[in-house]
């Protein structure tokens, strides 16, 4: 669905859901998943729907994903680094961090 | 020849005030026209905390905190009779509510309160219960060490404001009242059908008219003889991200609603006109519920907002009905949601009656009258 318009100089490896993935150094964790072709960032903490980036810039919060166990964190706003664990999330975080489920 | 649109009842406000007001009357057989300023007016209704709490309130003044009760005991009613209307669930959740209190001098005082308005009320009021530090903790885990105690009241708790505030206008639209945005009215004059009501959007005549207007009830009931004596009271509120269930409860200060976010308050300013959130008070605001609930700390706080409350002179509800021009009908409150079953199950009865009667005449605002005199 999407493709590099620039070639990575350095890339990494990080999870996401337990599955390996590469990344280029430098990309956020949102546009990460999205080259590597994940759809689905999570299910809404309401009504359970589908959801994705939407403005890749901060403001839509869509892109909501656990990383290394703190959740609700914006992929687009974080850096993606070598070794990240990074979770869809399904329902809404606990007051203390993680997901409740 | 000229025409003019004529209607027996015009309620004017499309707040929680005018559109319970409005289901109210339209339950009892008639469709009142409802006029509404746009968006950009001071709305307390989208402003809202979304308690049902009625604790503590009407101090020195029993009918008031005797009202509080009766609508916290209608609730259930009313909520189910929106939902059957509408198909919207408001989602009320009456399982209590508590009273924070961050020192034994705090306690004190709230104690010494809630015992006069059970004295004043002959007991009238709603039941309460004074909890120590540790009873607190054992019915909420989670509180922090500079938590004094609370008080607990069984009837109070929260609603989805914006989702009462959208079923009780689908409710009033079903039943036939018509809804009028960007209709601010800049005169009403007594004529002798009833009333003449003016905007830059044309004129209606009123049988009756109904004054809902929240904040701008201060500048239109003087034109029915009628008064609305208001003090500027902002608030702030924060919300935070969606979070898993955490405080069921209702409370003054911190209400987690039905969607998982958590509202954060409750300041009151009297001297800022300014639409804006500042962060002097925010911070105060988050520290101070971080201090009952330190795991709030992990939160993102994801919106702040402010509000103006609809704030009579002495903190009580206005309703009044005009004697020198019959047909005209005032009704300012803060507790707009709260107060909201009274205004649709008893207020509009009463307004379509053509006089306000038991439950109401403590609160006209010639109460006022004597204030003003000193």
């Amino acid at each position: 669905m999407f493709y590099k318009l620039i070639e990575p100089q350095e890339s990494l490896t990080f999870t996401f859901d337990g599955k390996t993935l590469t990344a280029a150094r430098g990309d956020s964790v949102a546009a990460a998943l999205l080259a590597a072709g994940v759809a689905v960032f999570r299910h809404s903490a309401v009504a359970g729907e589908p959801r994705a980036p939407y403005c890749m810039m901060g403001v839509c919060f869509d892109c909501l994903v656990t990383i290394d166990g703190t959740a609700n964190l914006q992929g687009c706003q974080v850096e993606v680094a070598e070794g990240m664990a990074v979770e869809s999330q399904h329902g809404p975080r606990a007051v203390d961090g993680r997901v409740s489920e | 020849m000229e025409f003019r649109e004529r209607r027996d009842f015009v309620v004017i406000g499309g707040g929680l005030v005018g559109a319970s007001i409005a289901w109210g009357l339209a339950r009892a057989g008639v469709k009142p026209l409802v006029l509404d300023e746009g968006d950009l007016a001071l709305r307390a209704s989208r402003a809202n905390f979304a308690l049902v709490f009625m604790q503590g309130k009407g101090l020195g003044f029993p009918a008031y905190a005797i009202a509080c009760k009766t609508a916290a005991e209608r609730w259930p009613r009313f909520a189910a009779e929106l939902e059957a209307e509408t198909g919207i669930d408001v989602a009320l959740r009456q399982l209590g509510g508590f009273s924070f209190c961050m020192s034994q001098a705090e306690m004190d005082q709230q104690g010494v309160a809630r015992e006069r308005i059970a004295r004043e009320t002959g007991g009238r009021a709603a039941k309460y219960q004074v909890l120590t530090r540790q009873e607190t903790r054992e019915r909420l885990p989670g509180i922090g060490a500079s938590v004094a105690g609370s008080i607990f009241c069984a009837q109070d708790g929260h609603v989805n404001a914006l989702r009462v505030f959208y079923a009780l206008h689908k409710a009033m639209a079903a039943r036939g009242c018509e809804y009028r945005a960007e209709h601010k009215v800049q005169s009403i004059e007594p004529t002798a059908e009833g009333f003449s009501i003016k905007g830059d959007w044309g004129e209606v005549q009123a049988g009756k008219v109904i004054l809902a207007a929240g904040i701008a009830n201060e500048r239109l009931a003087p034109m029915v003889g009628l008064a609305s004596p208001l003090k500027r009271d902002k608030g702030q509120v924060l919300v935070t991200e969606k979070c898993a269930p955490f405080f069921p409860y209702g409370s003054a200060t911190i209400c987690q609603g039905d969607e998982g976010g958590i509202k954060l308050g409750s300041s009151t300013e009297a001297l800022s006109e300014s639409i804006l959130t500042n962060q002097s008070l925010t911070a105060v605001i988050a520290r101070r519920a971080i201090q009952v609930f330190p795991r709030l700390a992990a939160l993102n706080v994801v919106r702040t907002w402010t509000g103006f409350r609809v704030m009579p002179l002495d903190g009580f509800p206005i309703y009044d009905q005009s004697a020198s021009a019959p047909g005209a009908f005032v009704a300012s409150c803060h507790s707009g949601l709260g107060l909201a079953p009274n205004h649709a199950f008893e207020l509009a009865p009463q307004i379509l009656a053509g006089r306000l009667e038991a439950g109401f005449i403590a609160f006209t605002a010639g109460r006022f009258c004597v204030l003003q005199a000193h």
